[in-house]
């Protein structure tokens, strides 16, 4: 099959499940085999795309001119192909994960659930391929409109006000400050084409880049810079899958994958580095790593936590952009899997516990490895990787982003990422220390192993372990990534 | 043959037709003829608009009488334009109303609903293809009357004091206009638009010509229902039948701004209006405070269909503000919002009468649950709610990058900011009732609620599907609309 036929295809593919699980609506088995296969068809045809884009190809395809020279079109480069394996890959998992998870809950509008599942990767899917600005914004909408029924799924007055505030603050900055800085560009670049080398190049003074740069990261509301973070936390209320869409799959990492693409496509590294405007940005990621991990310490609310946690290692990814130098970019675009990876591996196990034991405070949880061994070991696993401790994935992004740092002198932020791995630490690794070391609290029936249902426990197993073989394929994304930042020269001492 | 009399023939359809409706008098046969009148129309419509398009502006003289002395229709790109979304949505709800009206409308007026229902249309067609400035005026009291007439249909009590606040408000501004073109008559001698123009150049700065223009913009304002002129308006759309609703709201105020666009640009000239006349300095402010004001006030509202009212209200800001930023691409957004609005608020009000016609309610109480009890009609909602948000892949999106972009051209950053933080406004009133549709138990009378049948939601989906088809191809509806703008820029009339 032709790449370009394969993109139609990607973007086609979790529609025609969305449609698929509403026609099996009354079914659920053969419901969620259909979701099954179409996640994994969509995954292959994403996967088949690779080898073209490492041999240097841009498959690209177009669906509508909307307005003159404004057009819905697709094209992929490296960036997008590497969101987009995230994205279309751990849909499977997920989508196994969310029937153990559903099913034991025994929870209602399981159909809609699926439905509004299979859009959100559509949208994850349009974001990463975008050949514009335009096309991007538009499946971000898509994206954050599409996963609100599923922030909203219990329909009680908790779910429907974090479902708000969901809401709220998404479509508040992307319609604020997000739109209001594509118009910009559009009006002064005369395209919203990603181009290498970015478009606002020689076209706007130092005053008018910080201003773009600011509406562009903070309208970004995905990516949860502080102070527009408070959507995520809020959207803890849904059940547990989509959590881990949200802080994994698609949804954060739609954000992040924006203000990296904005960075390297629109504004263009050697802009940002000319004009050093990307230090104000820096000093936003930098704080929101910090706050955010403190935040986190507080938190016993387990998934609570985790939330706060995602908040700020998201910041690593933006840090890495506003770094705008080769380990930068290549260790921020890198943390967008690798993250992925160790997040959803945290999430599974938080909602493992839940469904097993019903526990959501961390406090309730000591002795947890007892009777959830693979949970808590899969817990321990993607801690490491979080914290970006060998031989997790999470190493190495952490590892080019300091050398990104200290490329750029930025002392104080080598700092930060040191201080924010220290506070990883502290936050993250009691839970299964205390799980496995602890004694159970005396009030509980503790012989045996009662792990959650089989769906529940092995995907998070297959992404504990994915983490690991991270470790060893960073070279592969490094060199994926490499067109990113013009060629081969800056990357190198990776296995 | 009948080329040459396309004109004349989109005016005499629908007012023939409508006397026939009331000799006709048989409830049955008489909606059948409507229908077959009103697409008819429709036709019409689109060969005229072909016509304009392969050979420019199009003229008739009545009566043969040549141009100054004689009536002349007059149909240009913009004409053409309204002639078209008016008779296309015309059409279209008539399609809709037969199952409507038997829930709303007592059955021995429904013949009298048709016949007022096509006049009211002949009116709004009148108004836009005439270039005649008394001529205007005369189809302006045939819809007005005929609309007053419409609103009182409702099955409400509350529709006739409604109607009668609407015909005092509506009799205030007519009279406004009619002072207007009187003083203006006074003043050059005619009543060609056209030759209006050319001889006001040589009046320019007289007293009489600035007071005439002072009268036509408050009259104007007042039909167009702007903030803070827009008092009867929530009351006549809340009160009316939902089919009178659904067309009202979607063509009568946009054909209000289609008269401020002629005058203003085609007679006026641009010049007099923005230099000598600070009329943006009027518009804008005006616009946005009713834009931030009626949104607001929507917010409030538990009957959804004045919510939507206020909205139209707010919308009309958004075709103001577009003129009154007297460029291309202001102008461009101002005049394809007025065709997206019409889709969308039109849409939603048949969505909105569909859920009259099951529920029998439109207190957003009664609607708790109601999106899987009829999932066809609430999904049509959500999408046109998501247009007046102005979210992408809708023609809202379409009008407010227009409007931002023409804000940003001006370096008016602050109207640029407000346009968008007013979408927001929007996003709270519309997803009020998608939380409440979707996410809330069901209530007494949303549970014996069934889908609305398929007469209705044909109607309704063709509109809102049109939302989606012109959000994403552009190049018919903002096409026409920058040829439009070009066009009354130019000073040609």
């Amino acid at each position: 099959m032709r790449p370009d036929t394969s993109i139609q295809l990607a973007l086609a593919l979790p529609l025609v499940g969305a449609a698929l699980t509403g026609i099996l609506g009354k079914r659920p088995n053969l419901r969620e085999v259909g979701t099954l296969a179409i996640g994994l068809a969509t995954f292959l045809v994403v996967v088949s795309l690779l080898p073209s884009v490492l041999e240097g190809g841009r498959p690209s395809a177009r669906w509508f001119e909307v307005l003159p020279g404004l057009a819905i079109a697709f094209r992929l480069e490296p960036l997008g192909m590497l969101f987009a394996l995230v994205a279309s890959g751990l849909w499977i998992v997920t989508s196994l994960y969310s029937i153990g998870y559903m099913r034991a809950r025994d929870e209602d509008h399981q159909t809609r659930y699926y439905m509004a599942f299979a859009v959100s990767i559509f949208g994850a899917l349009g974001v990463a391929l975008a050949q514009n600005m335009f096309t991007l914004f538009v499946f971000y909408e898509v994206l954050t409109l599409s996963t609100y029924p599923l922030v909203a799924h219990h329909g009680t007055d908790k779910a429907m006000r974090g479902a708000r505030t969901y809401l709220a603050v998404l479509l508040s900055t992307s319609i604020g400050f997000l739109l209001l800085a594509v118009v910009w560009t559009w009006s002064i670049a005369g395209t919203l084409d990603f181009t290498d080398g970015g478009i606002l190049a020689g076209k706007a003074e130092e005053p008018v880049v910080l201003a773009l740069l600011g509406l562009y990261a903070f309208g970004t509301g995905k990516a949860a810079l502080m102070p527009f973070h408070r959507w995520l936390p809020a959207a803890m209320v849904a059940p547990t899958p989509v959590s881990a869409l949200l802080h994994a799959v698609a949804v954060v990492k739609a954000g992040v994958f924006t203000v990296m693409k904005v960075v390297v496509y629109i504004f263009g590294l050697d802009l940002l580095r000319d004009t050093g405007v990307g230090v104000a940005l820096m000093y936003v990621a930098g704080a929101t790593i910090i706050i955010a991990s403190i935040v986190a310490l507080t938190k016993d609310n387990l998934k609570a936590r985790l939330a706060y946690s995602t908040v700020s290692q998201l910041s690593y990814i933006v840090l890495g952009a506003a770094l705008a130098n080769s380990w930068g970019v290549i260790g921020g675009s890198m943390h967008i899997a690798m993250h992925a990876f160790g997040k959803i591996t945290l999430f599974f196990c938080a909602g493992a516990i839940y469904v097993a034991t019903h526990k959501t405070e961390i406090s309730d949880m000591r002795g947890i490895g007892r009777t959830m061994p693979f949970t808590t070991f899969a817990f321990l696993l993607g801690s490491l990787s979080v914290i970006g401790l060998p031989p997790m994935g999470g190493t190495w992004s952490k590892w080019y982003l300091a050398l990104g740092a200290a490329d750029a002198h930025q002392v104080l932020f080598l700092g930060i990422l040191m201080v924010s791995s220290l506070l990883n630490i502290a936050y993250l690794m009691p839970i299964p220390i205390r799980g496995f070391f602890s004694a159970p609290p005396v009030d509980s029936p503790s012989s045996g192993i009662r792990e959650a249902p089989l769906f529940c426990v092995v995907p998070l197993c297959l992404t504990a372990v994915g983490c690991i073989v991270l470790f060893f394929f960073a070279g592969e994304i490094a060199r994926l990534l490499e067109p990113l930042v013009g060629g081969t020269a800056a990357v190198g001492g990776v296995p | 043959m009948i080329e040459q009399h396309l004109p004349i023939l989109q005016i005499i359809v629908p007012l023939i037709a409508a006397p026939l409706c009331v000799l006709l008098r048989h409830a049955k046969l008489v909606t059948g003829f409507a229908i077959l009148a009103c697409w008819v129309t429709f036709g019409l419509a689109v060969l005229l608009l072909d016509q304009v398009v392969t050979t420019g502006v199009v003229t008739y003289e009545l009566g043969g009488w040549a141009a100054p002395w004689g009536i002349e229709y007059r149909v240009d790109a913009l004409s053409a334009f309204v002639l078209l979304f008016v008779s296309g949505i015309g059409a279209i709800v008539m399609s809709y109303a037969p199952r409507s009206m038997a829930s709303e409308i007592a059955e021995h007026r429904r013949y009298l609903f048709c016949a007022t229902y096509l006049l009211c249309l002949t009116g709004l067609l009148g108004i836009a293809i005439t270039g005649d400035l008394f001529n205007l005026f005369v189809f302006l009291e045939i819809s007005a009357l005929s609309s007053y007439t419409l609103i009182a249909l409702g099955g409400k009590r509350q529709a006739l004091p409604a109607a009668f606040q609407y015909l005092v408000m509506g009799t205030i501004g007519a009279t406004f206009i009619l002072i207007g073109i009187g003083l203006m008559y006074m003043m050059t001698g005619t009543l060609n638009m056209a030759d209006m123009a050319s001889r006001l150049e040589l009046a320019d700065g007289v007293r009489t010509t600035l007071v005439a223009f002072g009268f036509l913009s408050v009259g104007i304002s007042l039909k167009m229902a702007l903030f803070p002129l827009h008092l009867w308006l929530p009351n006549a759309y809340a009160f009316a039948p939902s089919v009178v609703t659904a067309f009202l709201a979607a063509t009568a105020t946009k054909v209000s701004v289609y008269i401020l666009l002629r005058f203003v640009f085609s007679v006026f000239g641009i010049g007099f209006a923005f230099e000598t006349m600070p009329l943006d300095a009027i518009l804008m402010p005006l616009a946005l405070i009713g834009i931030f004001v009626a949104s607001t006030v929507a917010i409030f509202q538990s009957d959804i269909k004045r919510m939507l009212a206020y909205s139209s209200v707010a919308q009309i800001g958004y075709m103001v503000l577009g003129i009154s930023f007297a460029s291309i691409t202001g102008l461009t957004g101002g005049i394809v919002h007025m065709f997206n609005h019409a889709l969308m608020k039109g849409g939603l009000f048949l969505a909105m009468g569909c859920i009259v016609l099951r529920l029998g309610s439109v207190e957003i109480d009664d609607m708790r649950g109601i999106g899987r009890r009829m999932p066809f009609t609430m999904a049509a909602w959500v999408v046109g709610g998501l247009g007046l948000i102005g979210v992408p892949v809708t023609v809202g999106f379409i009008s407010k990058w227009y409007l931002i972009q023409a804000a940003l051209e001006r370096n008016w950053w602050p109207v640029a900011v407000l346009v968008l933080m007013s979408s927001l406004l929007a996003l709270v009133y519309v997803w009020r009732v998608v939380e409440v549709a979707y996410f809330k138990e069901p209530s007494e009378r949303a549970s014996a609620a069934s889908e609305a049948p398929l007469s209705m939601l044909i109607p309704t989906w063709v509109l809102i599907g049109a939302t989606l088809f012109f959000g994403l191809s552009t190049s018919a509806s903002a096409g026409v609309a920058r040829r439009a703008a070009g066009l009354l820029l130019g000073g040609s009339p």
